[in-house]
């Protein structure tokens, strides 16, 4: 306390970056440890792709630990190693499902599909590369404000690119995918970063008229109604994704980000309430009138009357998985429908339990929790917007994912992040991270001006005003 | 702004706690339930891969898990095949299990709550789960001979030690070779199971205890053990024993098996009765008894009540509920509409051996771990006292004179003293009787009872008779019993 009050010594922030390095070692070290682990207990062999996978996942984790140490080294150092530990974890049970997928299809007599672990780990690597792109060419987060208009119309165009007859496809039942060159896309993963920019550099603006001008009613302060406008907006395309996509987890996680982000910057409650009637509203009328939101409910209140069905199957895996698990390599996570995808989730639970799933849940944790660290600690109230709407598009997508998965809510299909078998989700993820990263950079970095001041001054002096 | 962030990540968290508390509620609480549904192929791909453990008589398996190569890791095989096919059952992947393997599941596949010590070694060291041992009571050369016995016919074989209830032979014909159904390949699977299933002398049944038989005159011993307990009868108490004896209530008189009165006397003792197995001499008995007391008899050697736990669909003998006058009098021979396993016509044997004390029958003997430490050991256990030793010894010395004198003279052993009794039970007009023969031996130390029924065989109608059929095969498997 003395220390403080007299605010006269100058702390030298750390950069942390021994630590990161030391947890980055620790991520692979597991990862790569996984890997042989399947590999020993399915086919009784180190795998021969040991050492491209931890290639793979150790450079590459390596390469992005010195792009920091060198363009952001006051980065917040736990964020990286829990992407990486994610990531390699993943492709682990990609790699892990790929062999079971192979020996049902062997004692079925059918030629097994080509292993999608070398494919993710390909992924992994050109999402890296973004990493780097955004690491080196974006040196100050707050640039990206010029954008905000360019970035919500391009994020609309990516949400609407696979409505588009000829470049959108139809896979499971939803038109989320595009097809070009051969090669499958999910422009809405992008959307997401887009619209977050867009959403924070709209907020910086109008916050203030959506803070002041009000009238309030049942003890609610209430914007204006011409306010509501944006909110309006964001509520229409995302029913509007959900109607022409079959997309139910993306228009949830949408309207979301936007309503959050509408709270961090007026601290007013009521747009909550607003946001969160308009959702039950919507979701409700999406229940009533479409029939896919309709079977996803009957699905999950009761995942057993179908036979052979994704949830049920994903349940039977983890219920099988109990609190140990069944051992890395010693259940059956094949057997599962999108196992390598949508479920994985549940493929982790098999194999390693209760204890293995909550382990994962707790690294997720960390990540969010990190994000919204570095939005508390960053000087401006645009880095604080982005950061709060990119760790938040984290906690929906895991709680939305994982909760369909293991029956707490409907399933829908979002990917999982990191973990989930699909290029552009991995890849929008690297971008996040990198993000966020760049965004902490700022916030722990040393300011220049002499004079420290702390993060409740600068918040007590945003609130005043 | 920052306490905005700030509840943002308490909520977060709590989305996140969510998350755990269903996954903790899925995982170690609805796991059982999940796991034990029909529908869960996983669990049984996974239970299929388990080192099952043998299923041993002595120390010889009669059912074992070998490595197969497969996606399925071990192939159950049985070496005996059909020979002790009732009593282990058989491993399917398509159509489950049925015996030992059915009931001692969880032992053999390790998965029971007695072998969770051992099961978190194995996780800790990273072996895969093994399942335990089961050892069975069965005697090996006691259960040959019963197979070997019951040769080109259809019928069952029961055997017992007397004094504890350890089912020391169970035999079953037509039989089946489990090895078809736990074969991996599917279709040979189906296609012996169809065959199996659409045969007409049912070889999946376990004769011994899954069917229903009319007991005849072996139910006399539970007729004769009634009289006997009731004071109003002794062995040389005379009883009226014409050649036909006219029913009330019918036109159809009780007569007796040859046609003629019961050893030559219209008066014959209840021990000469018993003898020549006369049905006038037993229906008056019956009669005068009254239904509830045979039934009562009945109960106290285990009818109307499901005999042994460690085999499923075991069928419940019966005495009928509320038989007029000639009814009891049919009932008090084993017809009208008597109904008992040859398990249960072993017990009454057992009972009698046991100085009127039946034990409750079993199985197994013992279940192990796979480092061969005992889970569980079975221990005797009295199910009733069914008649006081004196009736006991009593009834005893009437059995081993049907097999001197009477109609149980095939089951004599030279040098060892054995008391029996004979059974001949009418079925339907067209088709043949079902002989009976249950005994046990030595009469003054029992050291094994037994009962043997022959539902089909291929002899002459007239030469369908306890004595001839059933009481040879009686001999084999107590002599096996025996030898040792």
């Amino acid at each position: 306390m003395s220390i403080a009050s007299t605010s006269v010594i100058q702390i030298i922030p750390r950069t942390r970056r021994g630590v990161e390095l030391l947890l980055l070692v620790i991520a692979i070290a597991v990862s790569v440890g996984a890997y042989v682990n399947i590999g020993i207990t399915v086919q009784d062999k180190v795998p021969a792709s040991t050492g491209y996978y931890a290639a793979g996942i150790g450079l590459l984790a390596l390469i992005a630990h010195f792009a920091l140490r060198y363009r952001a080294p006051y980065a917040d150092p736990v964020l990286l190693p829990c992407a990486v530990l994610l990531n390699g974890l993943g492709v682990a049970m990609i790699h892990r499902i790929d062999l079971g997928l192979a020996i049902v299809a062997e004692a079925k007599g059918n030629t097994p599909k080509a292993a999608a672990a070398p494919q993710q780990i390909t992924w992994t690597a050109v999402g890296i590369v973004l990493f780097l792109v955004v690491i080196l060419l974006i040196r100050d987060h707050r640039r990206l404000q010029a954008l905000t208009y360019t970035a919500g119309l391009a994020g609309l165009v990516l949400l609407v690119l696979p409505l588009i007859p000829g470049l959108g496809v139809n896979l499971n039942g939803a038109r989320i995918w595009i097809r070009l060159a051969g090669m499958s896309f999910q422009p809405g993963e992008f959307a997401k970063i887009c619209l977050v920019v867009f959403f924070a550099g709209y907020l910086v603006v109008k916050r203030d008229v959506l803070t002041l001008a009000g009238h309030r009613f049942l003890g609610l302060d209430l914007p204006r109604a011409r306010d509501l406008g944006p909110i309006g907006i964001a509520w229409a395309v995302s029913l509007g994704v959900l109607v022409f996509e079959s997309d139910l987890g993306s228009s949830l996680l949408f309207f979301g980000l936007f309503l959050f982000l509408l709270y961090v910057s007026t601290e007013r409650a009521g747009w909550l309430i607003i946001g969160g009637a308009l959702f039950v509203g919507g979701a409700f009328f999406a229940y009533t009138t479409f029939g896919h939101v309709h079977r996803r409910v009957t699905d999950w209140l009761d995942p057993w009357a179908i036979d052979g069905g994704q949830v049920k199957l994903g349940l039977m895996g983890q219920a099988w998985g109990g609190i140990l698990g069944r051992g890395l390599g010693q259940g059956h996570p094949e057997a599962t429908l999108y196992a390598q995808s949508d479920m994985i989730i549940s493929s982790f639970a098999e194999e390693l339990g209760l204890t293995g799933l909550i382990a994962i849940l707790l690294v997720y944790t960390l990540i969010i929790e990190r994000g919204l660290r570095t939005a508390l600690g960053c000087r401006d109230i645009f880095g604080k917007l982005i950061a709060t709407g990119l760790a938040m598009s984290f906690a929906l997508q895991v709680f939305v994912i994982v909760g369909g998965v293991t029956g707490l809510i409907p399933l829908t299909g979002l990917a999982t992040p990191f973990m989930a078998l699909g290029g552009t989700s991995l890849v929008a993820n690297w971008a996040i991270i990198a993000l966020l990263l760049r965004i902490s950079d700022q916030a722990r970095r040393p300011q220049t001006p002499a004079a420290p001041v702390s993060d409740e001054t600068i918040a007590m002096a945003v609130q005043k005003q | 702004m920052n306490s905005a962030i700030r509840r943002l990540a308490v909520a977060a968290i709590i989305l996140m706690l969510a998350l755990m508390a269903n996954s903790t509620y899925l995982q170690a609480f609805r796991s059982n339930e999940i796991n034990g549904r029909n529908d869960n192929n996983r669990v049984r791909d996974s239970q299929f891969s388990v080192n099952r453990g043998p299923i041993l008589i002595g120390s010889t398996p009669v059912a074992q898990s070998k490595e197969s190569g497969d996606r399925f890791k071990y192939q159950r095989t049985y070496p005996a095949g059909q020979v002790y096919a009732p009593v282990t059952g058989f491993y399917s992947y398509l159509y489950g299990r049925g015996g030992i393997e059915l009931t001692m599941n969880s032992e053999l596949n390790g998965s029971d709550p007695s072998m969770a010590f051992r099961r978190i070694i194995d996780v800790i060291s990273n072996r895969p789960q093994q399942g335990g041992s089961v050892t069975l009571t069965l005697n090996a050369a006691a259960q040959q001979a019963a197979y070997t016995g019951l040769a080109g016919k259809t019928g069952a074989v029961v055997a017992i030690e007397p004094k504890t209830g350890r089912i020391l032979a169970m035999a079953s014909r037509p039989s089946y070779d489990p090895n078809q159904l736990a074969s991996h390949d599917n279709e040979k699977v189906a296609s012996a199971w169809k065959n199996l299933n659409a045969d007409k002398d049912k070889p999946l049944s376990n004769r011994a205890v899954q069917e229903l038989y009319p007991p005849g005159s072996t139910f006399k011993l539970v007729t004769a053990a009634a009289a006997l307990s009731s004071g109003k009868f002794a062995p040389d108490t005379k009883v009226h024993s014409p050649a036909e004896l006219p029913l009330p209530q019918t036109t159809v008189p009780l007569v007796n098996e040859d046609g003629k009165n019961c050893g030559g006397s219209n008066n014959a003792t209840l021990t000469v009765a018993l003898r020549y197995s006369c049905n006038t001499a037993f229906g008056t008995v019956g009669m005068e008894l009254g239904p509830d007391a045979l039934r009562e008899q009945a109960a106290k050697f285990g009818f109307g009540a499901r005999p042994l736990t460690e085999l499923p669909s075991v069928a419940t003998s019966r005495f009928p509920g509320d038989p007029n006058q000639p009814q009891t009098a049919q009932s008090a021979i084993g017809q009208f509409d008597v109904q008992a396993t040859p398990l249960q016509m072993a017990m009454v044997a057992a009972g009698i051996a046991n100085k009127g004390e039946v034990m409750k029958p079993y199985l197994v003997q013992n279940v192990r771990t796979p480092d061969l430490k005992t889970v569980s050991e079975t221990k005797p256990e009295s199910l009733h006292q069914a008649v006081t030793p004196q009736v006991a010894s009593q009834l005893t010395a009437m059995m081993v004179d049907v097999v001197a004198n009477g109609t149980g003279k095939p089951g004599a052993i030279s040098g060892v003293q054995v008391a029996g009794k004979t059974g001949t039970a009418q079925t339907a007009k067209d088709r043949p009787p079902f002989a009976w023969f249950t005994a046990f031996a030595p009469a003054d130390d029992p050291k094994v009872a037994v009962a043997v029924l022959i539902e089909k065989a291929d002899v002459a109608r007239d030469d369908v008779a306890g004595g001839k059929l059933a009481a040879p095969i009686a001999k084999k498997v107590m002599e096996a019993v025996l030898g040792q």
